[in-house]
């Protein structure tokens, strides 16, 4: 326990200090370039400097509770980024009781059985009986109009916000020998992983981007910024083994299939806004736009970096 | 009981914000404290507890709902609700029975340094049009008080949220938007400025915004 504690501590004392050093950059930045806000850049930096130091607390203190801490945070962040997903659905009245299950029956279900661990209902609680029993209330309800679009707009909503993040806190049930108590970490890694993929994305593409991947899609990302990212992202993977159960060469390639996993999620959720014509999913945090926004990438790399570690690593 | 209120009214609050994520736009007027009349449209019951959750703490506490008494005073948790944590100025809707004039009552809250939220499609909405029109209250209310801000506010998704006979809500993410004021010209015939005050409404409107989704 303790040396687990102590990796942690190592860990966000290490982000705290980017964070401070962010916070410093930003405000002299701000001092220069923006005094009365009036600098786009500048002004986003620092909210999402911001947000980012939301975001490290709470997930210090959730780490600081341990299994339940770290259940109730991702239950959460699944109630608001479902939340997010349904306001842009087609969803209508005939919906209301499949809608009112998911989130009040079948979201803290999911998270119950992450929470007593029992893997062979979780992982198919969404994609089997949910699929199943969710049309029938709908149909029960005799509204047929557009019935196709709005049923496959609720299982999709599930999987994303529900499913997939729900992996992530699944992640301290994996029995790795030799890495007992130390589940956290692997959490940690993760999105430490696909948030720095996220940043260094965004460095790079600011400070070489040329060539669009995707003008369609999402107008910032660029093959340059994409490239460096994922490299770095990569190599700071490889650099964190020390924290996981993976040698340098396989915590590097699990980044990478963490960051790739993460970026193409993003392009998936980047169509799905542009559909619904909209450019954030919502607006909770400042500067991140809406949930989803942040968990978009962690939302397609965590059941695949799950599905991986446990099939390789784990004994379960 | 002034506590028991208080209490009251931060769940309710933070009830709000748990199903609603709810978030108010300024567009075209700031939220400062000014004596004000905010005309909203009416869909749910929860109408004017969204737009008393958005605004700042030291003007929701001098703003008052205008509510229909025939649902406020039916049961002791709806009045405990309604008087007590909200300060409604509550009026009879029923033309032939009533005693006070809702209008009178209205100005008398006004006079007392109130800011009012009222409905002037004077009852929920519960067809598929956007809009009733308008009772001549908000009218007769503005040239009674000409000074007085009428500010229209259009309060989106709550419909989907709560749809009428369910009691279960869906938590989806509301807007509360706040436009320009309004003031009654000093000739301005009463069809003429309900007309106005509808087209100011309705121009908040999301849909009406990105011409339709």
């Amino acid at each position: 326990m303790t040396a687990a504690h102590l990796d942690l501590i190592k860990l966000l004392a290490g982000l705290a200090a980017i964070l401070v050093a962010a916070s410093i950059a930003g405000y002299v930045l701000q001092r220069r370039l923006s005094p009365d806000g009036s600098n786009a850049v500048v002004e986003n930096l620092n909210d999402r400097v911001k947000a980012w130091w939301v975001m490290i607390v709470l997930m210090g203190l959730a780490l600081l509770f341990g299994r339940i801490g770290i259940v109730l945070l991702f239950g959460f962040a699944s109630f608001a980024a479902l939340r997010e997903f349904v306001t842009l659905t087609d969803t209508r009245r005939g919906d209301h009781w499949a809608l009112a299950s998911a989130f009040f029956l079948i979201l803290p279900f999911q998270y119950y059985l992450i929470f007593i661990d029992w893997y062979g209902m979780y992982s198919i609680f969404i994609p089997v009986y949910a699929f199943l029993l969710l049309p029938i209330a709908a149909a029960l309800r005799g509204d047929t109009d557009q019935f196709l679009v709005r049923i496959s707009e609720v299982q999709w909503a599930l999987m994303i916000c529900v499913f997939c993040v729900s992996h992530v806190p699944a992640l301290l049930t994996l029995q790795i020998p030799g890495y007992e108590g130390r589940n956290l970490l692997l959490i940690a890694f993760l999105v430490v992983v696909v948030q720095s993929s996220d940043v260094l994305q965004y460095v790079w593409g600011k400070l070489l981007g040329r060539t669009k991947i995707a003008p369609d899609l999402s107008p910032s990302k660029t093959v340059e910024g994409f490239i460096g990212g994922a490299a770095s992202a990569t190599l700071l993977g490889a650099a964190l083994s020390w924290m996981t159960p993976f040698t340098p060469v396989q915590a590097g390639a699990l980044s990478l299939v963490i960051v790739l996993m993460g970026f193409f999620g993003g392009l998936v959720m980047s169509a799905i806004k542009r559909d619904r014509g909209v450019k954030d999913w919502g607006h909770l945090i400042a500067g991140h736009g809406g949930f989803i926004d942040r968990l978009d990438s962690v939302i397609f790399s965590a059941p695949i970096f799950f599905h991986i570690v446990r099939y390789w690593w784990s004994t379960t | 009981m002034d506590f028991v209120a208080g209490i009251a009214a931060a769940a309710i609050i933070l009830f709000a914000r748990f199903i609603t994520a709810v978030r108010a736009v300024w567009q075209g007027i700031e939220p400062v404290p000014r004596q004000r009349v905010y005309f909203a449209n009416h869909v749910s019951h929860g109408d004017f507890i969204l737009l008393w959750t958005v605004l700042p703490v030291r003007m929701r506490r001098r703003t008052r709902p205008v509510a229909g008494a025939d649902y406020w005073l039916k049961s002791p948790i709806r009045r405990f609700i309604g008087r007590d944590v909200f300060n409604a100025v509550l009026i009879d809707r029923n033309r032939d029975s009533r005693t006070d004039d809702p209008v009178a009552q209205m100005t008398e809250a006004l006079d007392g340094g109130a800011s009012l939220i009222v409905f002037p499609e004077g009852t929920r909405n519960e067809t598929g049009t956007r809009l009733l029109p308008f009772k001549s209250g908000l009218y007769h209310l503005a040239k009674a008080r000409p000074a007085v801000d009428l500010v229209p506010v259009w309060i989106d998704n709550l419909n989907r949220v709560m749809p009428k006979g369910e009691f279960v809500p869906v938590p989806l993410i509301c807007t509360v938007t706040f436009g320009a004021p309004l003031h009654v010209g000093s000739d301005e015939a009463k069809d003429a400025f309900i007309a106005r005050a509808e087209q100011a409404l309705l121009a908040l409107s999301p849909d009406t915004q990105s011409n339709g989704r």
